[in-house]
């Protein structure tokens, strides 16, 4: 159980805007990618890389490491964002997103950067990877946690709901998802697009522990993952509700921006409002 | 003559993998008695992992156990492995390059009685089609075995085709076979006929028939379909001038096509391919499956004396 503090949660939200001036300024960069869904995510990430992970950037092969599979893998700047603040590679090769040859693929690619442990894109594969992982943490008897996050969107995908099925079925209590619940996928509201709504209540009935929270206020984010560390025998689910394009004013809550980078202009908007 | 369904093989072969490496890890999906998975499981419980009817997570799974440094052998019937879970074989097991061996039993039409929707007529075709990904369709139970062991040892994502039918042993236990080399079982001048699976027997059958009408034919076991062992394939071209291949198969994307792929790039000489046509199979007996599509002795031979006349 780690202590929360005023220090603790400022340094944690400084690291979520640099995360998501890194975001912008790849993006713009790389002329096209996903910004809506890295920014709805950049303060769960954040909380996750400069505060609960057990992770070792000079060696991220470390065995008894935690490990972190962004299953929304569109939302990949958030995580090479965080990986760079974080220090596993320089910052300035954030600016070779997309582009012919660098390691930061427009989906995660596990092979290419050190330090993204699962290859991801194809929605609902994501979670699959870390019930694996989960799995294999309690074959090993390792302390190690394996955390996951979804998109609400994703979880029209059928295999999420198989993985969940299997995820409390072996009581993976090391396991634990957050749902980006930004409420946008491409085509427009996920209510109506494909619902599905309730979210929660679908996760309670396959057998989850089911914690609802602001996925944009780390203290909250801090303490649900303090309390997730108490449940026993069943994995846990963080319903994070979000805003897609959280931080830039004229992105927040735009379908438009899901999958769409800020040009030079938009973006030079987006980081004097990130400061 | 001995006989074993290469699935029962691979089931004992597991078996003395698990014993001699606790690296293992074996999935399958509601399907452990039939895949042969079921003894591992009895013997390993803490090592096998039953995903239930949900083949795409099996394959999800099973590439976050290889992530976490498992060696992980995934079962599940041909047509649901590499069918049903083929975007995730793809992108969560291939694409990350994870050594994953993805077991897939009652492949081709000898499934027999359950009909067309459970007979993997294109699963060859398939798993050859994603890059990086080995393919291997054993002979008979004791290659089943030697296999296995040679693709535990060799990391990276893998297909091994198995059968539900018992199948003649075309070999002894101190065989000795290499993932990527084919292995020449008959030397003849005529025709060479490539086969692979359950098909390698039938094809030594019909090279003792021809070989009573003076028609000389070598015969290649080709269990590795990928990588293909091309050095083997254009010196049997360029020595007996025509091939003859035969798979329990689509001739479209299998064996047919690979053999065909190479000889016409590097070596151009006739060849023919035995398989199944561009349809779906049926219900039936296995041996009336197999004479309906004609995957038979006889159908072999004669389709050597039509590549004779042919040249």
């Amino acid at each position: 159980m780690k202590e929360i503090n005023d220090q603790a949660v400022q340094q944690v939200e400084e690291k979520a805007l640099a995360i998501r001036r890194h975001i912008v300024a790849m993006l713009c960069e790389a002329g096209s990618g996903h910004t809506g869904g890295s920014l709805s995510a950049s303060d769960i990430v954040a909380c996750l890389y400069f505060w609960e992970m057990k992770i070792d950037p000079a060696h991220p092969d470390w065995a008894d490491r935690d490990r972190f599979v962004l299953s929304k893998g569109h939302a990949a700047p958030v995580l090479y964002a965080a990986l760079a603040e974080r220090g596993y590679f320089s910052p300035e090769k954030l600016m070779t997103l997309r582009k012919l040859g660098s390691p930061l693929q427009g989906h995660p690619d596990k092979r290419k950067l050190p330090g993204v442990e699962a290859s991801t894109g194809s929605l609902g594969q994501g979670i699959s990877w870390a019930v694996g992982m989960a799995l294999a943490g309690k074959m090993d008897k390792k302390d190690s946690r394996i955390y996951a996050m979804v998109g609400d969107g994703e979880l029209e995908e059928g295999m999420v709901w198989e993985a969940s099925m299997a995820a409390a079925h072996y009581e993976l209590d090391n396991l634990l998802v957050f749902v980006d619940h930004n409420g946008l996928q491409i085509d427009g509201r996920i209510t109506d697009v494909m619902s599905p709504e309730p979210i929660s209540d679908k996760f309670r009935a396959f057998g989850w522990e089911v914690m609802s929270i602001d996925g944009h206020d780390i203290r909250a984010i801090m303490k649900a993952l303090n309390n997730a560390k108490n449940v026993k025998g069943k994995p846990v689910v963080i319903v994070a509700e979000t805003t897609k394009g959280k931080g830039c004013s004229f992105m927040e809550n735009k379908v438009e921006w899901h999958g769409t980078a800020p040009n030079k202009e938009e973006a030079g908007k987006a980081l004097a409002e990130l400061v | 003559m001995k006989k074993q369904a290469t699935r029962e093989a691979y089931g004992k072969a597991l078996v003395e993998l698990g014993q001699q490496h606790h690296d293992i890890v074996v999935l399958d999906a509601d399907l452990s008695k039939s895949t042969k998975t079921a003894e591992f499981a009895g013997l390993f419980p803490e090592r096998f992992i039953n995903a239930g009817i949900a083949e795409q997570n099996l394959m999800g799974m099973s590439a976050g156990l290889a992530a976490s440094g498992k060696v992980v052998f995934a079962s599940t019937f041909a047509v649901f492995a590499a069918g049903r879970a083929f975007e995730q074989i793809r992108n969560s097991i291939a694409y990350a390059e994870l050594n994953v061996k993805i077991c897939a039993t009652h492949a081709g039409i000898t499934v027999g009685e359950d009909g067309g929707s459970h007979q993997s007529v294109e699963d060859v075709a398939l798993m050859r089609s994603i890059p990086g990904m080995c393919v291997v369709v054993p002979a008979d139970g004791p290659s089943t075995r030697q296999l296995l062991l040679e693709l535990y040892e060799r990391s990276g994502p893998a297909y091994l085709r198995l059968g539900r039918l018992s199948v003649p042993h075309i070999y002894n236990d101190d065989l000795k076979l290499q993932i990527g080399r084919g292995m020449e079982l008959k030397d003849g001048k005529d025709v060479t006929i490539i086969a692979c699976g359950i098909m390698v027997e039938k094809s030594l059958q019909a090279s003792d028939i021809l070989a009573g009408e003076g028609i000389m034919v070598s015969v290649v076991d080709m269990h590795t379909i990928k990588p293909l062992d091309k050095e083997l394939v254009i010196r049997k071209a360029q020595e007996t001038g025509a091939i003859l291949t035969v798979e329990e198969h689509s001739i479209i994307g299998g064996l047919g096509s690979a053999v065909c792929e190479v000889t016409s790039e590097y070596c151009p000489v006739p060849v023919l391919r035995l398989g199944i046509e561009d349809q779906f199979g049926q219900s039936g007996s296995p041996d009336d499956l197999l004479q309906h599509y004609g995957l038979t002795v006889d159908k072999i031979a004669q389709k050597v004396r039509n590549l004779l006349k042919n040249i």
